[in-house]
């Protein structure tokens, strides 16, 4: 096993999830045999290989930064589970 | 009234013609779908929403317009299935997940506003797999969808609503998105025509995102000319999406040219094979007698080996669930979408709560594996090392191009399995898109069309990769080879294989 429970708890909450006792058991015993399928890539020797990142060439596209419109407060709010004035509303996060 | 009865199971060329000849209204083709859908709705759940309402405004201004005299662009008055993952302005799009339930996106997706322009109606939005994770649609929040061929088979996945929508004749053409073989799996499964376009050929902006570097839009029809019709109205360069090529968009109905002659194909061993372990026999054989046929029209065949592609599996479940951990990061019950109940709790509780309700399964264990392969002290092990894998691959399929034109084999090893059949083994699951993976990791284009029927009547698709930019070359292929079967001419029956099941069932 790579994977602990705890390990699993932990990217759980790095993830932001919160996984139930029997999900965390479940999810170690899936994620290990998927971990355990990656392993065949060691195998490949990969040694001055560049990283692929995007399929296509990239290079930085800009625009001028010119003022256009955009969406109003009211549109951006409308599917706000909960708001306050022009504010999205949220659990307090500073004493 | 019996000319209107069968419109519904034209293609969207023919329709296009009739409404060219006012032979027909955007209105009665309208009706003849809404007809075939009350019928057979029921058995498919092929749509999370319709959006009638919407389609009548629609039909009305093209059949106006058509009144009035206006030149209207050819695919206008004919219905379009959409995939739950275009924001579509004042439409419910969820995405297949709790978590975007009744989210009304505030503005189009730049593929919504060019079929708008293009005057094609919005029948509704299909189901899909929760965030376009999953390859049988068993992973939406909101239920299954049927294959119209066999009721107790999946449709494939993730576009799995919209390759059952025109399969069963409840939709003239539909769209999907592919990030590992989300349009040409279902299309496969469901014996009609999908295309996942060269990556950045259709723009992504107001797509909603799974894995970035893999995403691509393409339409699912009927035939191979519907594909190309609808291609020239989705590709386009895209200001808004950083990753849009800015390259000429041909009109694709050009390449609709049944000739093959001198084209060089390749059949990929790897697509065949993967690991050793080769794809279903009658998958095997449709394949292998489609290499024949292109032989017979014309076109040089040969086997190809691109030994990369058997580390495709691992490589995409890597990369994939480490750019949908940060892509789904956005989902935190703060500004749309779906937040749990507070119990004066923080912010940080507030939002796994959130995310624990709102996220099925499936899109919880790739979040996971996602974190974690990028996580302190493995991202090395695992994010690098997928991506430096990705570019031997790329580089295989780029000495494949230098011999051939074009490369084929099956688009899924099997043909649509059963419902529930793989929902506990993620592993066999993922296994099932191992000849369309190897496509998105090198943005390639591919396509699927309809090579042959197994012996239980289920379809079965060949899969056509082209070079970076190549779809013409594809379509061209594909073209020549439909029109040299019929396979594309069969339509499924979803009624009367329910009747005939239940006949079977009584009788027994």
């Amino acid at each position: 096993m790579r994977l602990t429970p705890e390990q699993v708890e932990h990217v759980a909450l790095l993830a932001r999830l919160r996984l139930s006792e029997e999900e965390g058991a479940r999810f170690t015993t899936q994620l290990n045999s998927i971990l355990e399928h990656f392993e065949q890539l060691q195998q490949i020797d990969t040694s001055g290989v560049p990283p692929m990142s995007h399929a296509v060439p990239m290079s930085n596209v800009l625009r001028n930064d010119e003022p256009a419109p955009s969406l109003s407060p009211e549109e951006a709010l409308q599917n706000a589970p909960d708001r306050s004035r022009d504010c999205f509303r949220v659990p307090r996060v500073i004493e | 009234m019996s000319a209107r009865d069968g419109l519904h199971e034209l293609t969207a060329h023919e329709l296009s013609d009739l409404l060219a000849r006012r032979d027909a209204s955007a209105r009665e083709i309208l009706d003849a779908i809404w007809g075939r859908i009350d019928r057979v709705e029921g058995e498919v759940s092929a749509y999370l929403r319709q959006t009638r309402e919407v389609a009548r405004a629609q039909a009305a201004e093209v059949d106006e317009r058509r009144v009035h005299g206006d030149e209207l662009p050819p695919l206008a008055g004919v219905p379009l299935a959409l995939k739950d993952i275009y924001c579509t302005e004042g439409i419910e799009t969820t995405c297949g997940s709790r978590i975007l339930e009744s989210f009304r996106p505030p503005y189009d997706a730049d593929v919504i506003e060019r079929c708008r322009a293009n005057g094609l109606v919005f029948l509704g939005k299909t189901n899909m797999d929760e965030f376009a994770m999953g390859s049988s649609t068993e992973n939406s929040a909101f239920g299954v969808t049927r294959n119209p061929w066999d009721l107790d088979r999946v449709p494939g996945g993730s576009s799995g609503g919209s390759a059952a929508s025109v399969a069963g004749s409840e939709a003239i053409c539909s769209m999907g998105t592919d990030t590992g073989g989300s349009i040409r799996q279902p299309a496969s499964f469901c014996g009609v025509v999908g295309m996942k376009p060269t990556y950045g050929r259709v723009s992504r902006y107001g797509v909603i995102a799974f894995a970035s570097s893999l995403d691509q839009v393409g339409p699912i029809t009927k035939d191979v000319r519907d594909c190309a019709l609808m291609m020239n109205v989705l590709a386009a360069h895209d200001e808004r999406d950083s990753t849009s090529i800015d390259a000429p968009v041909p009109d694709y109905t050009q390449a609709l040219v049944p000739e093959v002659k001198g084209l060089r194909i390749g059949l990929v061993t790897e697509f065949m094979e993967y690991q050793g372990v080769g794809v279903e026999a009658e998958v095997g054989d449709a394949i292998r007698a489609a290499a024949t046929r292109f032989q017979e029209l014309g076109a040089e065949c040969a086997e190809v080996s691109l030994p990369h592609l058997n580390y495709s599996i691992p490589v995409y479940y890597i990369i994939a669930p480490a750019e949908a951990s940060s892509n789904l990061a956005r989902y935190d019950g703060v500004q749309y979408g779906y937040r749990a109940a507070e119990e004066g709790e923080d912010i940080i509780e507030m939002y796994r709560k959130t995310r624990d309700e709102g996220f099925g399964p499936e899109v919880k264990r790739r979040i996971m594996l996602g974190t974690y392969a990028l996580s302190a002290g493995y991202y090395d092990a695992y994010y690098l090392k997928a991506s430096q894998v990705r570019t031997l691959i790329r580089r295989d399929f780029d000495r494949a191009f230098e011999q051939f034109d074009l490369l084929v084999g099956p688009v899924s090893p099997t043909v649509a399995f059963r419902l529930g059949e793989k929902t506990e083994d993620p592993v066999a699951m993922y296994l099932s898109d191992v000849c369309t993976i190897p496509v998105n990791l090198g943005g390639l284009p591919g396509m699927s069309v309809p090579c042959g029927f197994s012996s239980d009547g289920l379809p079965i698709g060949m899969q056509l990769v082209g070079k970076p930019l190549g779809e013409e070359t594809m379509l061209r292929a594909a073209y020549a080879f439909e029109q040299s079967t019929d396979f594309h001419r069969r339509r499924a029956h979803p009624v009367e294989t329910r009747d005939g099941r239940r006949s079977v069932v009584a009788r027994g």
